[in-house]
């Protein structure tokens, strides 16, 4: 069978303002008609920029400096903008990974439908309309002759994820690029619109490249496997074969990450260290934490597990005292009740009790050197000066495992992502505090960099005694790192208790809801879950 | 009563309370100008009995107080009540000066918003192009210029040099239309070239900051032509400080014209207020004063509105 798509030496280049830099270093990739290949890497390996190369389109400051690319018989590599718009929408379309920010939130999701088929002339209006109204209902969206007069904001994000989908194949395209369609989602809502992709995908027999950093994910959905690092192909294998034997080393440290796993430790009797009794907080007239109570426990970390929406990061917000409860519940630090205002709370208890944050890109001013950011709570909280001060700067930059000879001096735009990370950390721990509220400090990490802050702070933790209250919708990291397990929805607690308790049956229903649909890097576990669950996805809307 | 009536009511609410705290500042204002009108008047040689008596006569013996009171009474009946230097009605004073400050405000605005617009699409369409490069040179000078000086710069090459046009701008009620399109071409052109850089380039900035949009790169992406992304799927969503910026523009139009008019001896309100100052005719002065403000805080009210109803969103909220 001859090839849908045909890459072959492809080079790709950036321009910044000291040169340029090539982010795409020699790839071929073949792709048959009808076949869906999963392109794995960490953020940098070159994955979304091949993914928009096969669309013959590089973002600006980009460019392709060689190579060929070629769709069916047609080079893309210079074609004229013309050839490449009639392509486009038409021969071959573009699922990108927040669907909330690439709808146009000026027209309704039908306009947006219809915009390509009739640009291309393939469809009148009224045939485009009920091609968009039947693939909403292929997508299994709700209320699929109406929902496309929405605007975007009307409608949930994984909802919009799929009418993104349905969109993508309004002019019935040879080849999709999915571009980290479900990294914005839920995990419940994810798996709906993994199945819903899959099914459409292989309904109408559609080539697809579909690109992520979730090895579970793409184990569901690809035919075959290609692991990129750096702008480079490690290797490239059937799905099940990739996934039972991956020959090269760096495959195999990704494959492994997900196995980190804290050793069970039993419940120690002791007085807690915060207990929250009944607390209720509401924003305005909306109640976003109604009646929660649960203790945490000296030394112990316990993890809040919840989608978005759930009031979690409120929870975070109301025991900093950022947002006060409302009257009649009480927050008690080893045993004595906290005033709920934070202007109202004493100097030791805002030391005792620091935060770090989900993006260590905007938690840390980007203007100042790691000195300054590490340094301030030193001399704000323990009134260090000088030599003293400069003592413990060092020592901290080694606590968190960077050499404080290159990096105490770095402004904070002068780092990556992981290592911004391991300055928050540093900075709360500057303050010497007893408790940590870390706020989904893995989640915009790549998977090998958030093990590596993950080992950190069960270190940290041994070694200063630590509590850790630990906010995440990753199943995965609580396995990781969590002696208790509290589980929210709706602002509501839905199940706690120590972590074996939570992850063994019996499950209230939400939780059991929750586990299932964490992916596993089992090829068929989608169709399991599919098939045992029986998720009925119109009942989920 | 729909959601869009309640937030217009509510502006227009707020609206009026913030004109009343204008009309206080406008009468402090007159009250801070030194010397009185009765003095001015009579002039120097004139006794202490006869300026006390002129005083009297013309209300200017009562307290600040019953006096502000007095006027804001007035003005909601519409009496803005009589000039102090002519004795004749204000509101007959003001309302051909008016007119003709609307029809000159109405003239340029006719062609500079359209044009400014369509400018700043073309330059943020050709974005560094040598068009878009022009387009800001040219911006950037007729902005950086003084008033003055493009009115005369445009006198000297348009009626002097090239006699097209005159280079007074007079005009009556008995002026035919097109008589006072011609006539006042001059004027709407200097205000013109003064008012469209600022719109131009907000135009620009907008639609540029809206195209880094991941939807901008999604209709791309689907093989929508250049132009139809930027007018379909970028302007919608640059309207509100488009919009902002008209309004501002406008309102200057109307209440920021008073270099222009000297220049080409125009009778608007510009000229009226000036002169008003000049003769401590206080009435004329808060007349004129509360109707710029009027003018300011209703163009902002329709600002909002539109910028508003522009957003789905807010559209539903509202």
């Amino acid at each position: 069978m001859t090839n849908i798509l045909t890459v072959r030496d492809l080079h790709i280049q950036a321009r910044h303002k000291h040169g340029t830099t090539e982010i795409v270093k020699g790839i071929d990739l073949d792709l048959k008609p009808g076949e869906v290949l999963g392109l794995v890497g960490e953020s940098g390996a070159g994955k979304s920029t091949l993914g928009l190369a096969a669309m013959g389109y590089t973002r600006d400051g980009c460019r392709i400096s060689s190579g060929s690319i070629r769709f069916r018989d047609q080079e893309l590599v210079g074609a004229s903008a013309s050839t490449l718009r009639h392509l486009h929408g038409n021969s071959i379309a573009y699922v990108a990974q927040s669907a909330a920010a690439s709808f146009n939130p000026s027209h309704r999701l039908i306009d947006q439908f219809t915009e390509a088929p009739l640009e291309h002339g393939v469809r009148s209006r009224k045939q485009a309309e009920a091609d968009a109204i039947q693939l909403y209902r292929e997508m299994q969206l709700p209320n699929p002759e109406e929902i496309g007069f929405r605007y975007p904001y009307q409608v949930s994000g994984g909802q919009l994820q799929r009418a993104m989908t349905a969109m993508a194949m309004s002019c019935k395209p040879d080849l999709i690029i999915f571009d980290e369609p479900t990294t914005a989602l839920d995990v419940t809502t994810q798996i709906e619109v993994l199945a819903a992709i899959r099914k459409v995908v292989k309904e109408h027999n559609t080539a697809a490249i579909y690109i992520t950093h979730d090895l579970a994910v793409v184990s569901q959905m690809a035919d075959r496997i290609m692991v990129l690092r750096d702008g480079h192909m490690v290797e490239t294998a059937p799905t099940e074969e990739m996934l039972a034997n991956p020959k090269e080393d760096y495959t195999k440290s990704l494959w492994a990450v997900r196995t980190l796993h804290r050793e069970t430790r039993p419940r120690p009797e002791k007085t807690p260290l915060l207990a929250i009794d009944k607390v209720t907080a509401h924003y305005g007239e909306f109640k976003a934490l109604d009646s929660i109570s649960f203790d945490i426990l000296p030394q112990r970390t316990v993890a809040v597990v919840g989608e978005s929406g759930s009031g979690k990061s409120t929870l975070a917000k109301v025991i900093t005292g950022l947002l006060p409860h409302s009257p009649g519940g009480e927050i008690r630090w080893q045993g004595e009740a906290l005033p709920p205002r934070l202007q109202d709370r004493d100097k030791t208890i805002l030391r005792d009790v620091q935060m770090i944050y989900q993006m260590p890109d905007t938690a840390l001013n980007p203007r100042h050197r790691v000195r300054d950011v590490v340094g301030r709570p030193l001399t704000f909280y323990l009134g260090l000066h000088g030599a003293e001060k400069e003592e413990r700067l060092r020592s901290l930059m080694e606590q968190i495992e960077l050499d404080p000879d290159i990096y105490l001096n770095r402004r904070i735009t002068e780092l990556s992502g992981g290592q911004k990370q391991r300055i928050g950390i540093a900075r709360a721990l500057a303050a010497e505090p007893r408790f940590i509220i870390c706020d989904e400090v893995t989640s915009a990490l790549d998977q090998l960099v958030a093990e590596g802050i993950l080992k950190l702070l069960l270190k940290l933790q041994e070694k200063y005694g630590l509590t850790y209250m630990f906010i995440t919708h990753d199943l995965a990291t609580v396995e990781a790192i969590a002696d208790d397990v509290v589980v929210m929805q709706h602002g509501k607690i839905v199940e706690q208790g120590t972590r074996d308790e939570v992850f063994s049956p019996p499950h209230p229903d939400y939780s059991a809801r929750l586990l299932a649909s964490v992916p596993e890097m089992d090829p068929h576990w989608l169709d399991r879950v599919l098939a045992e669950q029986k998720i009925d996805l119109l009942e989920n809307n | 009563m729909s959601g869009i009536q309640k937030l217009v009511l509510r502006r227009i609410g707020l609206g009026i309370v913030t004109l009343f705290i204008v009309s206080l500042l406008i009468f402090i204002g007159v009250e801070l100008l030194p010397s009185d009108l009765a003095q001015e008047i009579l002039g120097q040689a004139a006794t202490p009995e006869t300026v006390a008596a002129f005083r009297r006569e013309l209300g200017l013996d009562q307290p600040a107080v019953i006096r502000y009171l007095e006027w804001v009474a007035g003005v909601f009946q519409g009496d803005f009540g009589v000039s102090l230097a002519n004795r004749r009605d204000v509101a007959e004073l003001v309302a051909p000066r008016l007119k003709n400050t609307m029809f000159l405000a109405g003239y340029a605005a006719a062609i500079a918003v359209p044009v400014a617009v369509t400018l700043g699409i073309l330059a943020a369409l050709f974005r560094n192009s040598i068009f878009d490069r022009l387009a800001n040179v040219f911006a950037l000078s007729s902005i950086s210029l003084p008033e003055f000086f493009v009115a005369y710069v445009l006198i000297l090459l348009f009626a002097v040099n090239i006699p097209l046009f005159p280079s007074l701008a007079r005009i009556d009620d008995a002026t035919p239309f097109i008589e006072a399109l011609y006539r006042t071409f001059l004027p709407a052109l200097t205000l013109i070239l003064v008012v469209i850089a600022h719109m131009m380039r907000m135009t620009r900035a907008a639609i540029i900051n809206v195209l880094a949009e991941p939807y901008i790169e999604m209709a791309r992406l689907k093989g929508v032509p250049r132009y139809k992304v930027i007018l379909r799927h970028a302007l919608p969503n640059a309207l509100p400080p488009i919009i902002n910026v008209v309004a501002i523009n406008l309102a200057y139009l109307i209440v920021g014209v008073v270099v222009v008019e000297v220049v080409f001896v125009y009778p608007g309100l510009g000229q009226l207020l000036v002169d008003a100052v000049a003769k401590r005719d206080f009435p004329v002065v808060q007349a004129v004063g509360l109707f710029f403000a009027a003018t300011y805080i209703s163009l902002n009210i329709l600002a909002d509105v539109l910028s508003i109803l522009s957003n789905p969103r807010l559209r539903a909220k509202a």
